[in-house]
């Protein structure tokens, strides 16, 4: 109540309605912008002073960077490009709308990891059990629903844990993720194995009905789980802008006292908010077994679990936000093999990228939460609880 | 005091023309402020009317637009707070900055210690100098002990001795006595006046209308970013005061009118309540409300107060005893069900549970029923419903805010309050629970949210009214009961009560003590 932030107040007010709604629209997406400029800019200038290793190249060439992003552009301005941009980005929608789903109610779900392996494990478990006697129009749903449920079973673990005894999520997950890796080995090696191989590998989908139809024409895996993608996010923000379970979440990320005050179930939600980014996630590695994948060896991994805060985090938690911060990145990774080709920076530069756009959007959110830390020294939440908040951007 | 600063020639410290300007407002409209040694000098003005605007130039924490600043006569820069504290301007903030698990002497002087040599603070020294400050102000303060461990009042002087460590010749205070209760508010006001004895100079920023008559040498009265009059407290009066902050006249006592008195609404039989640490901070608690009366709740904050309407509502649970509403028992209940059972509440911390200031106002105007129809039909919302709504309770409850989608942390306190208000008392209650109203609030808001309680009642609403401001509990109320140490102790006619009683029930619970007994009385 201190005065200071009210002096501003009428400012507001004085705009004209115009100015209004454009700083209102241009404002959540300037500061991803902003990051995604600010790593293609580091980006190149890292190029450029490490263009003599590159042959054909003199040190500091600066003309390379730009032949490198251009390469770049081209090699995902191409049909095949779009549809590799569109599978690369399905996992990472589905699962940056669940890590998304997590922010709004205040959770940080670094358990994407684990709960992709489990999807994917759920997916294969129905490919192997029941893909041998049933046509792909009955295994593929089940193997779908399998890897959604496995996702949910693997997220509602922390919030059980966080509802009943408080145990921070964060560390819950990431100890979950190891716990999951091993799951996902033991299921691997042991009963999802194909009987009689040399090593331990589960049986490939396309054998067993439950490979996911291709729906695009062109390219490779253009499979059926991009329409899913692509359907999820209209359905995670009618969720949560148009329910009263939304409401809920959100309510309860923001304020999680004034949500139990107002006679919401906080405890009820977390259990609930992390199962269904769960199954988000679980979905994501399903549809990657059945889509790409199509075969697991017992050290199977991905990083998607992991990408897709980043992908939370460039989306602001909001789902179209999400479906564009997953195109981009679906794109970085289509385009990174022509530009190794092409201009021979080679395609881990667009790990690079990532990561720097990570570190921009974290001092952003790091630097609204110390905002609002010293706009209010005397609030009792803790960095978790406060951190999602400042992640997505609410205040 | 008065007759020294009236003696003193030139002034410590001269704002001329101030002005600062945000896009689409003016905060502060060519505003003179002229400060005297040795002088309380009170800055009034409503929430937003531009005097943390004005008091963050002069700490240089905002650069005006026009205008000019005068120390000792000699015009000056301020580029910052580093510059403002060299020159001997100090501000204590509503929110503390200090340290919890450092000690006194080790807040004071952080970020001016005194070093032995290069490397080490000569804690002796910083010690034995703050010690003889605190002497010599009569601080009631062990330079020793930790922060953290220390009462909210005497938080807040190791801050105002931080500004003398600093040998701050100018002491702004931005709302000292928010967060005071009546005592450390005493003491406080005594601690400024020993400052401007010693040649100091302090402004004292508040909107509460009584304490700048009592402290202040000198009033100047701020309104929408311009300087409307300047009074000395000898010749005016508090309503003339609210007149001039609000703009209009303000009627500062209640009109209660008459209270039609039914049947018992609320019972409750030896309800025990514990805190968040298992202490039985309500170990009994036995009274009753009937339909159309007010009872209002005195005591000192923590006397269990809090924890007895939390457990009321829902919030907490009680460790025994019976709540009845309406003859139904209702014990136990969730916040949900006492609200479907007819119960509205308002809560003392309204940022913490009353709002989510992230929200858009029309979502906090429903974050009690927005499950129920109109405003969702299963799990769908219903947003024109939803808007339809907030418009009309905008308009009804006079909440100024630039719409209804506007993000409630833009509102005003006053207005934050207002969407509170709107959400709990437009509907049929038939019990209020009321947890300090209207704390922090201008004068305007005050009258307002008054008012509606008061038709409420009128309306046969049960009414239980906590508040730390006994002045409000004294008017508002028509049994008044005393709370202590978790027990109530008294319950007293609000129209015949007398304010010394009760502020005295309120030290001792009863048992009366003549030191304490001083202290009330004083």
């Amino acid at each position: 109540m201190s005065g200071a932030d009210k002096s501003h107040l009428p400012e507001a007010r004085g705009q004209s309605a115009i100015v209004r709604v454009a700083l209102a629209a241009a404002q959540p997406i300037a500061e991803p912008l902003v990051a995604i400029l600010l790593a293609l800019l580091v980006g190149a200038i890292g190029i450029a002073l490490l263009s003599g290793l590159v042959p054909g190249h003199s040190a500091l060439d600066v003309g390379l960077p730009i032949a490198a992003y251009g390469a770049l552009v081209q090699g995902v301005a191409t049909p095949n490009g779009i549809t590799s941009t569109l599978v690369y980005a399905t996992p990472l929608i589905l699962a940056g709308l669940g890590v998304a789903l997590g922010f709004k109610a205040g959770l940080f779900n670094i358990g994407g990891r684990g709960q992709f392996l489990m999807g994917a494990v759920g997916a294969m478990t129905v490919a192997t059990t029941v893909g041998t006697s049933q046509s792909s129009y009955i295994v593929i749903p089940l193997a779908l629903l399998a890897g959604a449920l496995f996702g949910a079973a693997a997220g509602f673990i922390p919030g059980f844990l966080k509802a009943t005894s408080g145990a921070h999520e964060v560390v819950t997950t990431i100890m979950l993720n190891y716990v999951f890796v091993s799951v996902t080995y033991w299921a691997i090696s042991g009963p999802l194995a194909l009987p009689n191989a040399h090593q331990p590998i589960t049986a490939d989908v396309t054998t067993r009905n439950a490979a996911l139809p291709i729906i695009i024409p062109f390219g490779h895996d253009g499979h059926l789980g991009i329409l899913l993608a692509l359907l999820a996010v209209p359905v995670l923000w009618f969720l949560l802008y148009r329910t009263t379970l939304g409401f809920e979440i959100r309510a309860a990320g923001a304020n999680p006292d004034a949500a139990r005050y107002g006679g919401m179930k906080t405890n009820r939600l977390i259990v609930l908010t992390m199962s269904i980014a769960g199954l988000m996630c679980g979905l994501a590695g399903a549809t990657t077994i059945m889509g790409v994948v199509h075969q697991m060896e017992p050290g199977y991994d991905t990083t998607v679990g992991f990408d897709a805060i980043t992908v939370a985090l460039l989306g602001r938690s909001n789902p179209v936000g999400v479906l564009f911060a997953g195109l981009l990145l679906g794109a970085m990774r289509a385009g990174a093999q022509t530009m190794q080709i092409q201009a021979g920076v080679p395609a881990e530069l667009v790990d690079a990228l990532q990561a720097i756009i990570l570190v921009f959007l974290v001092i952003n959110v790091l630097r609204r939460w110390l905002d609002r830390r010293a706009a209010n020294p005397g609030t009792r939440s803790s960095a978790g609880v406060d951190a999602p908040q400042a992640a997505e951007g609410v205040a | 005091m008065t007759e020294d600063a009236a003696r003193s020639e030139a002034p410590a410290l001269e704002m001329r023309g101030i002005t600062k300007r945000y896009p689409g407002v003016v905060a502060n409209d060519h505003i003179d402020l002229d400060l005297r040694r040795g002088e309380i000098h009170a800055l009034l003005g409503e929430n937003g009317a531009g005097k943390t605007t004005l008091m963050n130039v002069l700490y240089g924490l905002a650069r005006p637009d026009e205008g000019t600043i005068l120390m000792d006569g000699k015009q000056i820069q301020i580029a910052g707070p580093s510059d403002a504290i060299a020159r001997g301007i100090s501000m204590v903030h509503q929110h503390f900055m200090l340290v919890p698990v450092l000690s006194v002497a080790e807040n004071v002087i952080l970020g001016a210690e005194t070093m032995s040599n290069a490397v080490f603070v000569d804690r002796h020294e910083a010690s034995r100098r703050i010690g003889a400050l605190a002497e010599r102000f009569g601080f009631d303060l062990n330079p020793d002990a930790k922060v953290g461990s220390l009462s909210v009042g005497q938080q807040q002087r190791v801050e105002i001795l931080k500004a003398l460590y600093r040998d701050a010749r100018v002491l702004v205070l931005d709302e000292p006595t928010a967060v005071l209760t009546p005592n450390e508010t005493e003491e406080i006001f005594g601690l400024l006046r020993r400052l401007a004895g010693d040649g100091r100079s302090i402004v004292f920023i508040s909107h509460k209308l009584y304490e700048v008559l009592e402290v202040a040498d000198r009033i100047t009265i701020i309104r929408r970013g311009r300087v409307i009059g300047e009074r000395r407290p000898s010749e005016t009066t508090e309503g003339e005061l609210a007149e001039l902050m609000v703009g209009r006249e303000v009627e500062l006592t209640v009109d209660r009118g008459e209270s039609h008195v039914a049947g018992p609404v609320l019972v409750v039989e030896g309800l025990r309540v514990a805190d968040d640490r298992h202490h039985e901070v309500v170990p009994g608690a036995t009274f009753e409300i009937r339909a159309g009366e007010i009872l209002g709740v005195a005591g000192v904050a923590g006397n269990g107060q809090d924890e007895l309407v939390q457990a009321l509502i829902g919030l907490r649970r009680s460790t025994g005893g019976k709540v009845t509403l309406a003859g139904r028992d209702v014990t136990g209940f969730s916040p949900r069900r006492m609200n479907e059972a007819g119960v509205g509440y308002v809560p003392g911390d309204r940022q913490r549970f009353g709002l989510i200031l992230a929200f858009p106002v029309y979502d906090n105007l429903i974050l009690t029923s927005y499950y129920r129809p109109p405003f969702a039909h299963g799990l769908i919302r219903n947003d024109s419903a939803i808007l339809e709504s907030a418009a009309a309770q905008i308009e009804r409850f006079d909440i100024r805010t630039p719409s209804a989608r506007a993000s409630s942390s833009t509102l005003s306190g006053g207005n934050q309050q207002k969407v509170v208000v709107a959400r709990e008392f437009d509907r049929e209650l038939k019990l209020l629970i009321l947890d300090q109203p209207t704390r922090g609030l201008d004068v305007g808001s005050i009258e307002f949210i008054h008012r509606q309680i008061i038709a409420k009642r009128d309306a046969g609403t049960a009414v239980l009214l906590v508040s730390a401001e006994l002045d409000e509990v004294m008017e508002m109320s028509d049994r008044i009961a005393v709370m202590y140490r978790g027990r109530i102790v008294a319950e007293l006619d609000g129209r015949t009560a007398d304010k010394s009683e009760v502020g005295l029930l309120m030290a001792t619970g009863g048992h009366e003590q003549a030191t304490t007994q001083e202290e009330v009385r004083a």
